[in-house]
């Protein structure tokens, strides 16, 4: 609640001060571990989650990973054109980009706008119809009860972007086998060669900070938002511009400092 | 008995409460009347800790909230309901999940006795048929009674309601109005309503409070208001040709 007030009479939100929003954000994050909720709820609520924020994104992602694995070795194939250079090299560089960059971050992106319009529509939808203070006066710490379950819920975002992945390099295969760009067997000989298992940790690592963002960074927007419906709206849109930008960056420091 | 000393509130430029200095009582029905838009919300929000005074303070018996823990303001808070005007109903709640949510939360209670505390008082506000139903498949009215049963549900030592009564059919509204003075009396809670209603005014305004412009106009009893000559209080009050003619029998009568 302390939090709450702090930003309600600081107008930097309003400004777009964001160095205050930056500070806000952390505030609000300590706070969300704060006070938690009666487990035999939060349990309910966190399962909720996961259907809504996790199995519910599952066939965007996995149509969206088929179609970039089948393009990524279309484009590829299309590119190779010197004979001395071995075919197996298709099935490498989609393995490579599917793992490495379209799978965790892609797909990230992708959800910062599913998940993420979701996450500040619906907190925002409660901070308008004042559910939240509705909350704040039982005494419930209401960051705790709407932010806590969707971050844990999304820390099971990784075995999506698994899903991604495999998805990912199966629709390479089919576009690479079918399309007549490669055979099947060089292609398998190209996402065997050279596998080094940290690629994958480092995909791994990468998609869960990408869900604690997708988590907060939308929950942010939603919990402090000020207004009426219009004005959701226009936070869903804000969240994602800063959710994106903040997976870009992110991506960026990741790389650097995991593979650099 | 909530103590309010020299309250002031502002958002950006506007100030909206001007220093509000009152008492209200436990056990009593304590109205507060005003025009739209007189800071009878913020007022109310300011006395459950939504809002932080800019000055001034508030104190329910004898603890000043501002000087609370978080902890111990958080168990306060237990001790309170809420009516809010837009009713606040959880939307992804039924209504006996809505109305049984704070059972849940804070209390230990076996699922048949939430079950049956539930059942009391959704009778309570007459609602018997919407149990399964979510918030947004109910009318305004319904949703207004689910939100007192909810803030009823816990016997809380201070109820607070910000217009309960508003969007309700007359006989209705009467209900809920006899309803909030039931519960206040039998169990010794201090009741605060918000309302425009002249109805509630005359049958349960034990005290009245007037704000105007965020000052406070006028206090007394539904049987000063009518003897009041305070033009504020009048012009509001006797607004209406029906009121204005019973006021007119009252001096009559009187004379
Ligand atoms: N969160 C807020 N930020 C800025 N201004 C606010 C806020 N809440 C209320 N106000 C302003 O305070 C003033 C009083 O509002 P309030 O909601 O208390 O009126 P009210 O007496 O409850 O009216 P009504 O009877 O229509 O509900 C209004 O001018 C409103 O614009
Ligand atoms: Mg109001």
């Amino acid at each position: 609640m302390r939090v709450n007030i702090i930003i309600f009479t600081n107008r930097s939100l309003f400004y777009m001060n964001y160095i205050a929003s930056i500070g806000s954000y952390f505030i609000m994050i300590k706070e969300v571990f704060r006070k938690p909720t009666k487990w035999s709820i939060m349990k309910k609520l966190i399962l909720k989650e996961i259907d809504e924020l996790v199995f519910g994104s599952l066939g965007i992602i996995i149509f969206i990973s088929f179609f970039i694995g089948g393009v990524v070795t279309i484009q590829t194939a299309l590119n190779l054109t010197n004979p001395l250079i071995p075919e197996s090299l298709i099935g490498f560089a989609a393995r490579q980009s599917v793992i490495l960059e379209f799978a965790p971050t892609f797909t990230s992106i992708i959800m910062a706008g599913k998940v993420g319009s979701y996450i500040t529509s619906s907190i925002g939808t409660m901070r308008v119809t004042e559910q939240i203070d509705a909350l704040e006066v039982m005494g419930v710490n209401s960051l705790n009860y709407l932010v806590f379950p969707k971050i844990i819920a999304l820390m099971l975002y990784p075995f999506a972007i698994a899903i991604a992945m495999y998805v990912g390099i199966f629709g390479g295969w089919i576009a690479g086998v079918f399309g007549g760009f490669t055979t099947s067997a060089s292609f398998i000989e190209g996402i065997q060669l050279d596998f080094i298992p940290y690629h994958v940790t480092y995909a791994f690592i990468k998609s869960i900070i990408f869900a604690f963002v997708i988590a907060t960074i939308p929950s942010f927007h939603g919990y402090f938002m000020k207004g009426g419906a219009l004005e959701v709206g226009k936070a869903s849109t804000t969240a994602f511009v800063w959710t994106s930008v903040a997976i870009i960056i992110l991506n960026y420091i990741l790389t650097q400092l995991l593979l650099g | 008995m909530i103590e309010v000393n020299n309250l002031h509130k502002s958002f950006g430029e506007a100030h909206i409460l001007k220093g509000v200095t009152t008492d209200f009582e436990k056990g009593k029905t304590n109205l507060i009347i005003g025009q739209s838009g007189s800071g009878k919300t913020v007022f109310l929000k300011c006395l459950l800790g939504l809002f932080t005074p800019d000055e001034g303070y508030i104190s329910y018996n004898g603890n000043i909230y501002n000087d609370l823990s978080p902890d111990e303001k958080r168990n306060l808070r237990q001790e309170m309901g809420m009516v809010f005007q837009g009713s606040a109903l959880f939307d992804s709640l039924t209504v006996e999940g809505n109305v049984m949510f704070p059972l849940e939360m804070f209390t230990k209670q076996s699922k048949s006795e939430m079950q049956d505390r539930v059942n009391t008082v959704l009778k309570r506000v007459n609602l018997i048929d919407a149990h399964h139903k979510y918030p947004s498949e109910i009318s305004g009215g319904m949703q207004k009674r689910v939100a007192i049963a909810r803030a009823i549900v816990m016997n809380p030592k201070y109820l607070f309601c910000d217009e309960p009564n508003s969007g309700l059919d007359p006989k209705t509204a009467i209900l809920i109005d006899n309803l909030i003075l039931e519960i206040t009396q039998e169990y010794d809670i201090t009741t605060i309503i918000n309302t425009h209603d002249m109805n509630s005014v005359m049958e349960i305004g034990e005290k009245i409070l007037f704000l105007k412009n965020g000052h406070k106009e006028w206090e007394g009893t539904n049987k000063e208001i009518f003897k009041t000559d305070n033009k504020a209080v009048t012009d509001f009050v006797y607004s209406s040709e029906l009121f204005k003619k019973v006021r007119q029998m009252y001096i009559e009568e009187r004379n």
